[in-house]
């Protein structure tokens, strides 16, 4: 192979990318986007939930020692296991995972950072902030107390006065933001972020979870966070969702909550087995066994963790057949797992050296172990009859906390073992590691094996306190004893972590001999050149790689365009397409973080006024951080290789601006699609409260067709402007005039939509099916919110002339979500309109 | 109590007898009878395929050179991860669907007796409606006839409860707004305990009550006894306690039938005194738990909505308790 860069280069580059990369010092830390050094303060704060919410669990094992037990009182356990629970899933897992997507994907993509390090920094700050508060809420006596699933009617306000319920409410939705933030961040990273060379069929196995990760958060947090509106919208409003004397139902918020639930399992434990992935074949020395059938089996999980929410409601009285369905498909999942299960073994027999035994691996084969039996579990409850008995019991807590501590948490510590010496001048110690694995394997099955038999003989869930008499002291002594083992090995890695974690370069290169870039020599910008990839294991099959590229003979060995730059390849092939250009450390994503976080926790304890104010002051940081992206082509084109010259600036479809818009669009399109669902759903359930019969019938047809017909001037005129951008652009004023005409067209279509119903009389708080139509009209308010800012920050740009025929991302970004909103609204409008009059 | 009789020697691996009032490893009804035997059936295929996974797993890390070759390509992971769970799991897909599906062996009520339960924070509100559409209210227990089916219906007066009682069958839901069936068919005389299993906040861990399974004719004339009116008391005590009773305010909320008390918010004590237990099996039923529960009802059983009544002297209090005792 010719090398991209075949000639030696000038003095002086590396020491000008140290520059530009270099990370901000002293109070200006919080400053930095750069992903190693978020991704760092993003797993530290992840961890420390970990363990926040671990020291809960011990408390709660305490009190669950013994029976008859009051050490703690009922109402701070219910608020324990609530805050145990959500902390584990939203603060810890999920954020966990990100934070090593955002850590490792750059580095095993050989990319200088991720293609929105801002949008990265805004969803790390945001989401530390507020789940610290949330946390904290836990100590004065604020905790929400529902159960980390919050089921209503037990968390409306008739059942949870307080403001405990909201805390959770809006604290969740606030985090399940910043995990969307993140999701578009990953799937553009790993489609568009690639070395060249990287096809999609090279690409790490990790990568492919990220991708599949981001992808369904895209899709399962949706309706989780629909869910979560509903529910504020009856608790602050009554709007009665969930009421079952007007209509509403409260298994609608179980279908919505589990249609998320069910894939966060998966969202889960779908990158942790992509770590496993990677971590195998380095230990065995070996190519991992069967890439395509994992990939297949990934993608296959993926799909199939949609189809199977219902698995947690069996128990709800729903028809025969739908359980049937649901039982089935809930099997179906072990097929997949299956197939990574025993790739891993056979590509641990495969290695001809044998598996080193190195801590990463004990925690591998512990995960291997572990998981296995909290799958087999899984088939069990996935058997309608036998889950009858163990729903809602100690079994379950014990199954899931096999697939999630097996499946998660014993991979995040072979990952911490195995990619310290990345981010650490030594690495951990393999000699505590080893005491570390040992306490915690023992420790978790000595705490969660009897807890299956806890549940078979009669213990529910969410008790904190039983009879004595009932012959589950001994097994809750037991567990108790295990849960206090598996803690002292968490505590021992703390004091590892504490004697040998160094933040820093200068340890061993690659001290494992793994084959993936991540171990290719690295500083702050990342690799000095980015390498040409032509295999899945690169520095496997050229070991002269890493000479070659910390030698610049790779790609971009540079900084040509002065500031922080990646290359952008092709989704598929990864073909070399342009230059990004990079923000760099900055104060707007730190304070529009902080003032969303004031937003949503003022909100929570009714301070409305001065969290408007926050708001408002965060859509301000966040415009002035809009302001100085889209650097437009002033760079021209630079030379990246010998013969290979880039642009540094691309708008349209092409444009990783583009690419995310499109994936925030999926994000409010699933949104929408649980609206629908939710819309149908109600009136299966309630139909006698529907119009035209039992609310009254929607406007007259006039309404909705002047709104249409708004809305679609609209989008002609944004069309007319995006196909003459050239000649528009010339007028300052005919700019301005024609947005703010297509401004005008949205708000008048949603004035409209909203006076219509209010002529009939219908009023959100009268039925599920008031609730409901007013619901779909707060929906199309909040996109045209959205578009109301960002009208004039287009109008802005072009005044101040950042914005022209070629220079044009800012308003593709508007025009893009313009037509969205309108798509959406139609439907929404036929829907809501037409719906009554079918059935009518 | 005996053990799961397919399968008496596993009964090692439950520890100690593997037996409880709430266990479901001791079935004492027709449903929990034929899930227990699916259960044994799952955790034994369960344990097989896990020992067999680690024995593979032991080949690769540990095995001969010839062993390691043989697993290492990729009909390992198409034999282990696609042919064998299709295989096992059809299988037990198959039987789980005869479980249940519309062939099902599970008895279905004959109708000549039905029981409603209301879920209630956090205590059981029981009717037994007979063949002449006769209703009988209780609270906080149920008794069944042995052998008979007998369909329970289930819904919830606030937040979603679970009625389950696992010696007799799995657990339903009780959600406002949705009734959900059942059927009980015991098959043994005894007793035996259910839970409420879906947190439903406050006191949850004190929402529990027992099934009392009786031959046929025994429930028969329980049955006659318990929808008849409360015993008039005769003692002095009694007699006073009763007019505490009516006077106090207790009559808001509880009834007593064949007296003036006619609430309807609590439960009904026309035979409270013939129960097993008190609070939704919180206490054992006696003279002294009566007093305990007025005097101190927080304390037994935190956030419960009776409303704490300390007004009773020491003597009030225990003719209260010997009228609410005495109502059998």
């Amino acid at each position: 192979m010719e090398l991209p860069n075949p000639d030696p280069r000038p003095e002086g580059e590396v020491r000008e990318l140290e520059r530009i990369w270099a990370t901000p010092r002293g109070w200006r830390l919080v400053t930095a986007v750069n992903n190693t050094i978020i991704g760092l303060l993003y797993l530290g704060v992840a961890f420390l939930f970990f363990l926040m919410a671990g020291v809960l669990a011990l408390i709660m094992r305490t009190q669950l020692a013994v029976g008859d037990n009051r050490l703690i009182g009922q109402d701070l356990y219910n608020q324990m296991f609530t805050v145990h629970g959500t902390t584990m899933m939203f603060l810890f897992a999920v954020p966990a995972m990100e934070a090593l997507g955002v850590m490792l994907l750059p580095q095993m993509l050989a990319a200088r950072d991720l293609p929105f390090p801002r949008l990265s920094a805004f969803a790390i700050w945001a989401y530390v902030v507020g789940g610290l508060v949330f946390f904290s809420t836990i100590f004065y006596d604020l905790a929400p107390k529902g159960g980390w699933f919050m089921y209503p009617p037990l968390t409306l306000t008739e059942y949870s006065p307080g403001d405990n319920a909201d805390f959770w409410l809006l604290g969740i939705g606030f985090i399940e933001i910043s995990a969307i933030a993140g999701a578009i961040e990953i799937v553009v990273g790993a489609l568009r972020t690639r070395p060249p060379g990287m096809s999609l069929s090279k690409m790490p196995i990790f990568a492919w979870t990220m991708l599949i990760f981001a992808s369904m958060i895209m899709f399962a947090f949706p309706a989780v966070i629909l869910a979560t509106m509903m529910l504020e919208m009856e608790r602050a409003f009554g709007w009665p969702f969930f009421t079952a004397a007007l209509g509403g139902d409260p298994l609608l918020w179980q279908h919505l909550f589990w249609f998320f639930g069910h894939p966060e399992v998966y969202i889960i434990f779908l990158p942790a087995a992509g770590l496993v992935s990677m971590i195998v074949p380095t230990m065995a020395r070996t190519p991992l066994v069967g890439y395509r059938l994992i990939v297949v089996a990934l993608i296959g999980i993926g799909f199939f963790s949609f189809g199977l929410w219902v698995h947690h409601m069996f128990t709800t009285g729903i028809p025969a057949l739908s359980l049937a369905f649901f039982s089935a498909a809930s099997m179906t999942v072990a097929i997949p797992s299956g197939i990574q299960v025993f790739a891993w073994i056979a590509t641990i027999a495969a290695g001809r050296e044998g598996l080193r035994m190195t801590t990463a691996s004990l925690f591998v084969l512990g995960f291997l172990f572990i998981f296995t039996l909290g799958g087999l579990t899984g088939v069990m409850v996935a058997m309608v009859p036998f889950d009858y008995q163990v729903h809602d019991t100690y079994f379950v807590v014990a199954h899931f906390h096999y697939v999630l501590i097996g499946g998660f948490v014993f991979p995040l510590f072979a990952t911490f073992y195995y990619w310290a010496p990345l981010f650490s001048r030594r690495p951990l110690s393999e000699r505590l590691g080893r005491w570390v694995f040992w306490l915690m394997f023992i420790g978790f099955n000595l705490a969660f094996l009897p807890m299956h038999l806890t549940g078979l003989r009669g213990m529910p869930r969410r008790v904190w306190t039983y009879p004595g008499e009932l012959g589950w002291d001994l097994l809750n002594a037991v567990s108790t004893a295990g849960s206090f083992v598996l803690g002292a090995g968490v505590l021992l890695f703390l004091i590892d972590l504490a004697a040998n974690f160094r933040i820093g370069k200068g340890g061993v290169e690659n001290p494992w001999g793994a084959g993936t870039l991540e171990w290719l020599p690295n500083d702050v910008y990342s690799t000095r050149s980015i390498p040409y990839v032509t295999s899945r294991e690169p520095l496997w099959d050229r070991p002269s790689l890493p000479q070659e590229v910390q030698e610049g003979h790779h790609y971009l060995p540079n900084a040509p365009t002065g500031g922080r730059e990646t290359i952008v390849t092709s989704p598929i092939h990864a073909r070399p397409q342009y230059v990004i250009q990079m923000p760099g450390p900055g104060w707007p994503p730190f304070l529009a973080a902080i003032f969303t976080a004031a937003c949503f926790l003022l909100l929570t304890v009714k301070l409305v006024t001065i969290a408007t104010i926050c708001g408002v002051i965060a859509v301000v940081f966040c415009l002035v951080w809009a302001w100085g992206l889209d650097p437009g082509p002033s760079k021209g084109v630079i030379q990246v290789a010998k013969g290979v010259r880039l642009p540094t600036y691309m708008s349209g479809p092409t444009s990783h601006s583009w690419w995310a818009m499109v994936v925030l669009m999926f994000v409010a399109g699933s949104l929408y699609i649980a609206y629908i669902f939710s819309y149908l759903f109600l009136w299966v359930v309630s139909p006698e409260v529907w119009a035209p019969a039992g609310s009254p019938s929607p406007p007259s047809s006039r309404w909705p067709l002047s709104a249409g017909a708004l809305l679609l001037a609209g989008s002609g005129i944004v069309w007319l402007v995006s196909q003459k951008l050239e000649k528009v652009a010339a007028s300052r004023v005919l700019v301005a005039a024609v947005l703010l005409l297509s401004l005008a067209c949205l708000v008048a279509s949603l004035a409209l939509e909203v006076e219509g119903h209010l002529t009939t009389g219908l009023r959100p708080g009268d039925n599920a099916y008031g609730a409901m139509v007013y619901l779909g009209v707060v929906l199309f308010g909040q996109l045209v919110l959205a578009l109301v800012v960002m009208g004039p920050f287009t109008i802005a740009r072009h005044v101040a002339g950042k914005l022209d025929a070629v220079r044009r991302v800012t308003f593709d970004n508007y025009m893009l979500l313009y037509h969205y909103t309108v798509a959406q609204s139609l439907l929404g409008l036929g829907l809501i309109h037409g719906f009554p009059r079918l059935i009518g | 109590m005996r053990c799961a009789r397919p399968f008496a020697p596993l009964a090692l691996l439950t520890l100690q007898d593997c037996a409880g009032v709430q266990s479901a490893f001791d079935p004492s009804g027709a449903e929990a009878e034929r899930i227990n035997v699916l259960s044994w059936l799952l955790i034994l295929s369960s344990v097989a395929v896990l020992v067999a996974v680690c024995l593979i797993t032991a080949g690769a890390l540990f095995g001969s050179e010839r062993w390691r070759a043989r697993i290492s390509g990729e009909r390992l992971v198409i034999g282990g991860g696609l042919v064998l769970p299709i295989l096992v799991l059809s299988i037990l897909l198959s039987y789980g669907f005869y479980l249940m599906g519309p062939g099902s062996p599970a008895g279905r009520a004959d109708g000549r007796l039905r029981v409603e339960v209301v879920g209630e924070r956090w205590w059981w509100r029981v009717t037994y409606v007979d063949e002449s559409g006769r209703r009988v209210e209780s609270a906080n227990e149920i008794r069944l006839p042995v052998g008979r089916p007998v369909g329970v219906e289930l819904t919830s007066a606030d937040v979603i409860h679970s009625f389950w009682v696992p010696r007799l069958a799995g657990k339903l839901d009780m959600i406002p707004g949705r009734t959900n069936s059942l059927t009980l068919q015991a098959t043994k005389a005894g007793i035996s305990r259910g839970q409420c299993a879906e947190y439903c906040g406050g006191a949850h861990a004190f929402m529990s009550f027992y099934v009392i399974a009786m031959p046929e004719d025994q429930f028969a004339a329980w049955l006659e006894q318990e929808a008849g009116d409360a015993q008039i008391p005769t003692g002095a005590d009694e007699t006073a306690g009763q007019t505490l009773f009516l006077s106090s305010g207790c009559i808001a909320c509880h009834s007593v039938r064949g007296t003036e008390a006619r609430g309807t918010i609590g439960p009904d004590l026309t035979h409270v005194g013939s129960r097993h237990s008190l609070a939704a099996a919180t206490l054992e039923n006696d003279v002294s738990a009566f007093a305990r529960w007025i005097r101190d009802g927080e304390h037994v059983k935190p956030e419960n909505l009776m409303p704490p009544y300390d007004i009773f002297t020491e003597a009030e209090l225990a003719q209260l308790s010997s009228y609410l005792d005495q109502l059998r």
